[in-house]
């Protein structure tokens, strides 16, 4: 398979866009003055990471790239000793970021590291769970010491207490010193993300292959169920939304939750009903921390979470108590997805011949069911809770930036990097000081709407799924797992890419998520924001899920998205409901447009559009 | 010699004492029942008996292919037909079989039995409500489906047989096709002694076929047990396993039921019922249907589910023969017509997927040590 230069791609530079290359860390580039360089980057594999990035890279936001391009690659090859994988490579093009494993190619070497990672890697597995209890306490540490993080205005006169205190620093230094604390613990907490999540996939993923071998054509989403039903903290938010619909019920006070749309109004409401006010308590209580859930993945400074767009979690409370009067259970069906669970696992392992296969079968699922809790909770800790925590954090100090006329919106403060940043706090402290004007009033927001305009020409470029040259075999966890990448995958997707007019498509493939089959309307939803608009029993159609999506799937008949995997939020979450999902097809939100009739089929994968 | 009731009519414990039967319903036989009515038949009668749905019928035994062959006097004939006859003499091997075939064929049955099974056909139509019910007529030998000896599909069956002259025509053709060239060749191979032959003819309810077909539950191409695989194409099965026509495809969950692949073909021929001369013949599909899916959703879970359930009575994985009948409503309108244990991949000892069973660990390395080829 041949897939184009990344060095050609890259020198069609987008006109407008010269110079993008400053908007991003300089070790992201492809190069061609470095010929040693040139030639690694010309004879490697590297793929779009459509999965994690749907869309061009906000210069800030690449602060979560670089944490994971460190913490991941570390703990592969530093820490755990991978035998035959360093790390994960990156680039950018266009906003767009590429990634590649990196292998360990002498045969020795990777000899000389199956001892170590055996050790290494054996002592997380077999002290999992102890471990695990340690990392929520790490990590709920980090998200208190980012709450704590102040991020001060700065005054004309300095307080007084700062003399009374003999504090001996001003608020410039502290302005400085805390956004670099603020950075720090957000690197932190990436390190923390990656310190299980690797041992995790490739516990998952070994399992899925060993099956696999037994059962040839077992569907991914069979396996995954064998491991599915068991209690995580990705469910609660939606759990926090019942509770509330049934305590709203119970008060009487349903009708001021649902009169309005508007989370602001049905606040005033509930505030002159003594019934009200208790059933805001029980809110206020939810909200820590289970409404520190994104309305997208959270790696984008534009997922708020639902503390941040009450109105997303209002809607989700409305269909409940919709449901609740009409009598229709809004209970997970916990036990039934157990029971099935339960009768699947025994009726393959049943199927096994081999004595000695059944005793890896059961080896496998163990240390499948034992790593699955995480791998899934750490998204609420990471993605979801700290980072929403840490979004508006960071508009704190653009609010200061922008009281000193560095740039002119709160929201412009993602087009700078965040060493970027730095310097203009620098800038901004020492003017302060001093008495003068920053240097940055004038060049920085000139710069901020030349990027603005840059990363619209990114959004509409249509990056290509791989690029350089592809290996034989890949031996990376995660890119098997999280990725697919298999020649199969990627030449489905170059198939899209390749049609020149998309209204003509009519079948569409991705990966089979959650068996069934379904035909409806197509809703499509950008953002979590649309979820109002979905009427009872049509399919959803998204970029991607995630957990403040929950309520969605209580009107839906089915789901389709672009990015992910059969572990993804959208096929998990349909698996419990018993709903076909079609996930990872590339470019389903492109190719259907809402109204559509659609065919969904769960468990092939295939979506028919009917035109 | 017993008289037609009697041997229609008597118990399991009379049976015993008075010799083996003539003449016997599928449903008295079972799994042990091989060398009185033959593979196909006693599997047939375990079906039934596990509760399948099988369509009736009944068989001739081995005894009575002994009493008809002993009465017909064609021992001489026999003898000296064989005698000397070269394996790999096609020629001669051809002369030999038509001059037995038809002397088979020209031998009329001893009266009683000739009552016999005209009596079982009657109540087999009186059964079925259906007047001069259509019959198929197979052969069931007692050698065939054995381990090393199979010669499955060397004898005839006909299909669509109405009447009780029919009937008794085409079990005595049953009879001969004992002796086609291929069969003589093959037993002088492998030294088998034609006193010891012997082979039951089974006479079952002819499904009226809307759509029919093969189904293993076990994947054939990769021994995957956890699928069941479904060929199937319009009319009668005999297109499938024939392999006249490339038929439409299903691979079933086992476990779910889920349908996880699916091919639809384009089918240009089927058997089915001449309505004029009231005989199976091939007849070209008519073109709008040649790509329509052959049997619907429904179906093909309920056909997979009875595949299970006749996997589970087993205990081994199966090759099954199936129809769904149309003149009867849905829900009970598909029938097993054979089933016998898969042999291919049976056979095989499945190659261990790992080494000796070891931890979680010591998978996880060596799959990492050998990755994953991108193709």
């Amino acid at each position: 398979m041949k897939f184009p230069v990344p060095h050609d791609i890259k020198a069609k530079t987008i006109p407008g866009t010269e110079g993008w290359e400053r908007m991003y860390p300089y070790q992201y580039q492809f190069v061609s003055d470095d010929p040693v360089r040139n030639q690694y980057e010309k004879d490697t594999f590297w793929f779009y990471d459509g999965l994690h990035y749907p869309e061009p890279l906000y210069p800030f936001d690449t602060i979560w790239d670089e944490a994971w391009y460190l913490a991941l690659s570390q703990f592969n090859n530093r820490i755990f000793m991978v035998p035959p994988v360093r790390g994960v490579d990156h680039r950018i093009i266009n906003g767009y970021v590429y990634i590649s494993p990196v292998p360990v190619k002498d045969p020795e070497e990777i000899g000389r590291r199956v001892p170590n990672f055996m050790e290494r890697a054996g002592y997380y597995y077999k002290n999992w769970d102890a471990l695990e209890a340690k990392w929520k306490v790490k990590m709920e540490a980090t998200i208190r010491e980012l709450e704590a993080v102040k991020i001060p205005r700065l005054q004309d006169m300095e307080d007084m207490s700062v003399v009374t205190d003999a504090m001996g620093e001003s608020h410039g230094y502290h302005l400085l010193k805390n956004y670099d604390d603020l950075i720090n613990l957000g690197i932190k907490c990436w390190q923390y993300h990656f310190e299980f999540l690797n041992l995790g996939y490739a516990a998952y993923v070994f399992f899925l292959d060993f099956v696999q071998k037994l059962f040839p054509s077992i569907p991914a989403q069979r396996v995954t169920q064998m491991i599915s039903g068991i209690d995580v903290i990705m469910y609660q938010p939606d759990e926090e939304l019942k509770k509330l619909a049934r305590k709203a019920v119970e008060l009487g006070v349903d009708q001021a939750v649902t009169f309005s749309r508007e989370w602001s109004e049905v606040e005033v409401a509930l505030k002159k009903l003594p019934a009200g006010v208790e059933w805001l308590k029980s809110l206020d209580l939810a909200r820590e921390p289970w409404f520190n859930i994104s309305c997208g993945t959270g790696w984008f400074h534009h997922d708020r979470s639902w503390n941040d767009q009450m109105n997303v979690p209002l809607s989700g409370i409305a269909t409940y108590i919709g449901k609740i009067k009409q009598g229709v259970s809004i209970e997970r069906p916990t036990a039934k997805v157990i029971a099935e669970r339960d009768r699947i696992t025994a009726e393959y392992r049943g199927l096994i011949e081999k004595e000695e296969d059944r005793k890896q079968f059961d080896e496998l699922l163990g240390c499948a069911k034992t790593v699955f809790p995480y791998v899934e909770n750490h998204l609420f800790y990471v993605e979801h809770w700290f980072h929403s925590v840490f979004w508006n954090k960071m508009r704190e100090v653009a609010a200061v930036m922008k009281e000193h006329g560095v740039i002119e919106e709160i929201e412009d403060v993602w087009l700078l990097r965040r060493d970027e940043i730095k310097s203009a706090l620098w800038d901004i402290v020492t003017a302060w000081a001093t008495g003068v004007t920053p240097r940055g009033t004038q060049t920085w927001p000139k710069e901020i709407v030349w990027r603005k305009g840059v990363m619209q020409k990114f959004k509409e470029w249509s990056a290509p799924p791989a690029i350089g040259t592809a290996p034989e075999v890949i031996q990376e966890p995660f890119t098997i797992v999280l990725w697919g990448v298999t020649n199969k995958s990627l030449a489905d997707w170059a198939a899209v890419q390749e049609v020149k007019d998309p209204d003509t498509i009519t079948e569409l493939k991705g990966f089979a998520g959650s068996p069934g089959i379904m035909e409806g309307k197509a809703r499509v939803c950008r953002t979590v924001g649309e979820v109002g608009d979905l009427k009872q029993g049509e399919i959803l159609v998204a970029p991607t899920t995630s957990p403040s999506w929950a309520p969605a799937f209580a009107k839906i008949g089915a789901c389709i998205t672009d990015v992910g995997g059969v572990m993804s939020h959208a096929a998990i979450v349909c698996r419990e409901y018993g709903m076909p999902a079609v996930v990872g097809t590339g470019h389903a939100t492109k190719i259907i447009k809402t109204g559509m009739m659609i065919r969904v089929d769960g468990s092939t994968g295939a979506i028919t559009i009917t035109r | 010699m017993g008289s037609v009731s009697e041997a229609i009519g008597r118990t399991a414990a009379e049976r015993a004492n008075a010799g083996p039967p003539l003449v016997c319903w599928f449903e008295d036989c079972g799994r042990e029942s091989v060398p009185l009515v033959g593979g196909k038949c006693s599997s047939l009668g375990e079906l039934i008996n596990a509760g399948v749905r099988v369509p009736p019928g009944f068989a001739l035994t081995t005894e009575g292919y002994r009493r008809f062959m002993a009465k017909a006097g064609l021992e001489g004939e026999l003898r000296s037909a064989l005698a000397g006859l070269d394996a790999h003499d096609h020629g001669a091997l051809e002369k030999a079989s038509a001059r037995i075939r038809s002397a088979i064929e020209a031998q009329p049955f001893p009266l009683e039995m000739e009552d016999l099974i005209a009596e079982c056909y009657r109540r087999l139509a009186v059964r079925c409500c259906v007047p001069a019910l259509p019959v198929a007529v197979r052969s069931s030998a007692t050698a065939e489906d054995l381990a090393g000896a199979s010669f499955a599909g060397q004898q005839d069956t006909f299909l669509w047989i109405r009447g009780v002259d029919d009937v008794l025509s085409h079990v005595r053709r049953c009879i001969s096709s004992l002796y086609t060239g291929r069969a003589i060749a093959y037993r002088i191979d492998r030294g088998f002694a034609e006193a010891s032959l012997a082979m039951s003819v089974g006479v079952q309810k002819m499904a009226n076929s809307f759509t029919a077909g093969v189904m293993f539950t076990i994947h054939p191409a990769n021994g995957d047990r956890s699928v069941i695989v479904i060929d199937s194409n319009f009319g009668f099965g005999e297109s499938v396993v024939s392999g006249e026509v490339t038929p439409d495809h299903f691979v079933v969950n086992k476990i779910t039921l889920d349908i996880i692949d699916r091919t639809i073909s384009q089918k240009q021929v089927c058997y089915t019922v001449d309505p004029v001369t009231q005989t199976s013949r091939a007849m070209e599909v008519p073109f709008e249907r040649q790509r329509v899916q052959s049997l619907i959703d429904d179906e093909i879970t309920e056909l997979a589910w009875m595949g299970k359930q006749i996997e589970k009575h087993y205990g081994c994985p199966m090759d099954i023969e199936w129809a769904v009948d149309k003149d009867l409503p849905a829900g009970g309108n598909i029938f097993i017509l054979q089933a016998r244990p898969e042999t291919v991949w049976s056979a095989k000892s499945q190659s261990a997927t790992s080494g000796p069973g070891g931890s979680a660990m010591d998978y996880i390395v060596s799959g990492m040590l050998a990755g994953k080829k991108v193709n």
